[in-house]
């Protein structure tokens, strides 16, 4: 039942000469929430933004050691399409302010000029917005700008569009870190329920928030794999006295 | 002592900042007093008529000030934006440093300046007047305003929208057409309102380019009028119903400006694309 | 759809279009007023005669023409312009009467050059031909004065944009520290928000000075065109730019065209710099700040 879907080997990543993180090695996989913790400038964001090879984007970026998705090294693969099968959702809430609440979630097909039917099209916004629980708050209000949405609403609309493309796995970097918690709980419930159909790979810094939602959790300290495993154990008996300190609070 | 050079400071500067407005009100007041009594139907529908009679009007001025903002537009605006979207791509490397610069430069060009070098490159090749050449010369005066915007709006639009554009699988160059240019649009278009008031009051660079015409022509061949050169060479005729006709003139041109500048302040911001 | 690589290549030609155009404006006046420049080399400059019959031409009425102009413009714009600055942001900022303000000069930017013309002719003439009456000199109206009257109402705008900008940038803690030592707000303006924001100030009253050369048509309305070399601001004379907009087109003579180029050319050259300099200082700023 558990397989792999993503493989990090001796992964290394940064900005010309600054190394943000060192020598990861790292299998995610299927089905589940992983977490991946660790105090601010650990390069937690890093890691994931190397996963769906957006990192590579800044000029002085550079990358060394492998990442496997499904067996296959994804710097071998079109980062376009990889993109599309490993989708992303940001911190701030940002649906295209030019688009619709309709058009945002047909966004990936509409910026890569995907023509659809009409009731393709319908089928796709309806089924996608009841995923992620807002079609009934929507669904009078489709004509309207996305930006026009509550903080929460236009976060859960951000994870329609990336789950509209059906991706296998959805990176998140601290989807909830400027929403209220309200808003928050809405979003960590809808983690637990999209789980069935895609990976989650989560970046948080709310230990309190990886600790309800996270089936793994990875401990990212300075740049380094601290420690991986079952976020039951992790939580409960960490190995390493890093790990432990950094749950007490020591650091933050 | 002390206060009382306080107070005198600051009445000095409430009472020059007062008077520097009244030129304002005076020209104004003037030009709405004077133009009123020109306009009427005729004055826009029919064509100049010899300084003695009475009647006529700037239809000629009208038609070529049209004719010249349609055909800048059509060379400024795709350039400009093309230009603005360079400026924006390569805002980090010396060559964006620098042509940002050299941009700066072309706004401050003097208008005359512009009207010689278009005489040069284009009257002098065709060995006649023409709209075309107009359009070319205020096209140097649009352009800069144009890439100056584009760029500033671009500036504004967060980058988290293109990356996740990016993040959907979209190619770099299709994040700049789909999501860039559309959240930009508006500033864009304010931008192109603002400078279609600019150089619809531009006269210099028409001088040896568009040169004016009495006649109503639609060749962007042939030379054209336009309101401004109308107004300025109606001012400088000795005939006193021509005076007249050009306060007319003024405050229609004024009035036009008035409009574009207007839509582009509040109405556009009706429109704006919230991030 | 194009890759990433062909679209960096199409929109890099962008770079070589700016080049390519500043360059050849460059070269299209520098060649054009070779002619002149090799017939009458650098004592262009200084000769005062100007005569197109007999082929005599001397830049120097209009060199000093347009000083003057631009000179008187901007001393009677500065206690003006500098007021308006303070006004908005300074005593009313962020206050009603301060938004008027801040609307009426951006009016005054939009107005074209020819209405103010159009109006100097009608209205401001006539008031210096009175002055003209008493000091019992010839009563042309049009005059050097006249031209920049009107200038300086046109080159308020400039000034003060930026001048309000900088003074806006004055950091607050600063001031109070000045009025808690019990400074009043007009010593606070001299010892704090001048020193602080005087480089941009400055950079103001260039770009001011720098639209104030290039100005042609109000000028050419009122300043009476006259080719004579001339001191006193009460007498016509001419600039550079309204001597190309009167004889440019009557010029018949080659080397006339070419002089009147080389005109162009020297006012184009004395704006740039004018204006490089205005601008360097305003990045600067901005950077800094």
């Amino acid at each position: 039942m558990e397989s792999e879907i993503l493989k990090i080997e001796n992964f290394s990543a940064g900005y010309s000469g600054l190394t943000v993180i060192k020598d990861i090695n790292l299998s995610i996989l299927k089905n589940k929430i992983t977490a991946i913790m660790g105090p601010s400038g650990c390069g937690k964001t890093t890691l994931i933004r190397c996963i769906n090879r957006m990192h590579e984007l800044n000029r002085e970026a550079f990358h060394k050691g492998n990442i496997y998705l499904d067996g296959e090294d994804i710097f071998e693969m079109n980062p376009v399409l990889l993109r599309r099968r490993i989708g992303m959702v940001f911190q701030k809430p940002n649906p295209f302010p030019h688009l619709t609440v309709y058009d945002n979630v047909l966004a990936g097909y509409i910026i890569n000029g995907i023509k659809l039917k009409r009731e393709e099209k319908d089928k796709i916004v309806e089924e996608t917005l009841k995923k992620v629980v807002l079609w009934e708050e929507v669904k009078n209000k489709l004509h309207l700008k996305g930006t026009q949405l509550s903080g929460g609403q236009q976060q859960r609309l951000c994870i329609a569009r990336v789950l509209a493309l059906n991706p296998e796995i959805i990176l998140f970097d601290e989807p909830t870190s400027s929403l209220d918690p309200k808003s928050t709980v809405e979003i960590e419930n809808l983690l637990e329920q999209l789980k069935d159909t895609v990976t989650i790979i989560i970046v948080t810094h709310n230990i309190s928030q990886a600790s309800r939602i996270a089936d793994y959790v990875a401990f990212l300290y300075l740049g380094e794999l601290v420690e991986y495993g079952k976020s039951e154990k992790i939580f409960t008996t960490p190995e390493n006295p890093k790990t432990e300190e950094y749950l007490s609070g020591k650091f933050g | 002592m002390k206060v009382l050079k306080d107070r005198i400071f600051k009445l000095f500067v409430i009472f020059c900042s007062l008077t520097s407005i009244l030129p304002l009100l005076f020209i104004f007041f003037t030009i709405f007093k004077k133009g009123i009594t020109s306009i009427n139907l005729e004055f826009f529908i029919s064509l100049p008529k010899p300084p003695g009679e009475i009647g006529g009007g700037i239809l000629n001025a009208i038609v070529g000030t049209m004719l010249l903002l349609f055909f800048s537009s059509l060379i400024s605006i795709p350039l400009g934006i093309f230009l603005g979207i360079f400026l924006y791509e390569f805002r980090y490397e010396k060559i964006g440093w620098f042509c940002n610069i050299l941009i700066d430069v072309l706004q401050g060009i003097p208008s005359i300046v512009i009207g010689i070098v278009i005489y040069l490159w284009i009257v002098k090749k065709m060995e006649h007047f023409s709209a075309i050449s107009g359009a070319f010369a205020l096209s140097l005066i649009f352009l800069p305003i144009i890439i100056k915007t584009t760029k500033e709006t671009f500036e504004m639009i967060p980058f988290s929208l293109i990356e996740s554009s990016l993040a959907l699988g979209a190619t770099y160059p299709r994040s700049v057409i789909k999501v860039l240019l559309p959240c930009a649009i508006n500033g864009i278009l304010s931008g192109i309102l603002v400078g279609f008031g600019r150089i619809a009051g531009e006269t210099a660079p028409l001088l040896f380019t568009a040169f004016g015409n009495p006649f109503l022509n639609f060749n962007i061949l042939k030379p054209v009028s336009s309101l401004p050169h109308l107004i300025f060479t109606y001012t400088m005729s000795p005939y006193e119903n021509w005076h007249r006709k050009a306060w007319g003139c003024s405050l229609v041109l004024i009035l036009f400006i008035f409009i574009l500048n207007f839509i582009s302040k509040f109405r556009l911001k009706r429109w704006k694309v919230k991030f | 759809m194009i890759s990433e690589k062909i679209y960096k290549r199409i929109i890099a030609t962008g770079g070589v279009l700016i080049v390519g155009l500043l360059l050849s404006i460059f070269f299209t006046l520098f060649i054009n007023s070779m002619p002149s420049i090799k017939k009458f080399g650098f004592k262009f400059l200084i000769n005062k005669t100007w005569d197109p019959v007999f082929g005599n031409f001397g830049a120097l009425p209009f060199v000093l023409g347009t000083l003057l102009t631009s000179v008187v413009s901007l001393i009677i714009s500065i206690p003006f312009s500098l007021s308006l600055s303070l006004f908005i942001s300074e005593y009313y900022r962020d206050r009603f009467f301060s938004k008027i303000f801040e609307i009426f000069v951006e009016i005054l930017a939009v107005i074209p050059s020819v209405i103010f013309g159009l109006w100097a002719l009608f209205y401001l003439a006539p008031i210096v031909r009175n002055i003209q009456i008493k000091l019992s000199l010839p009563p042309t109206g049009v005059s050097i004065l006249t031209a920049s009257l009107v200038l300086s109402i046109m080159i308020i705008p400039y000034a003060t944009s930026v001048g309000k900008e900088v003074i806006k940038l004055v950091p607050y803690d600063l001031k109070e520290a000045g009025f808690s030592f019990g400074a009043t707000h007009y010593e606070v303006i001299r010892k704090v928000v001048f020193p602080y924001a005087k480089s941009g100030i400055f950079a103001g009253f260039l770009l001011s000075f720098g639209r104030a050369i290039g100005e042609t048509m109000a000028v050419t309305m009122v300043i009476g065109n006259s080719n004579f070399l001339t001191f006193n601001i009460f007498h016509p004379a001419n600039t550079i730019s309204s001597l190309i907009a009167n004889e440019f087109l009557e010029a018949v003579e080659n080397i006339h065209i070419s002089v009147l180029i080389e005109l162009a050319f020297i006012l184009f050259i004395i704006t740039l710099i004018v204006n490089f300099i205005a601008n360097f200082i305003i990045k600067k700023m901005r950077v800094s700040l």
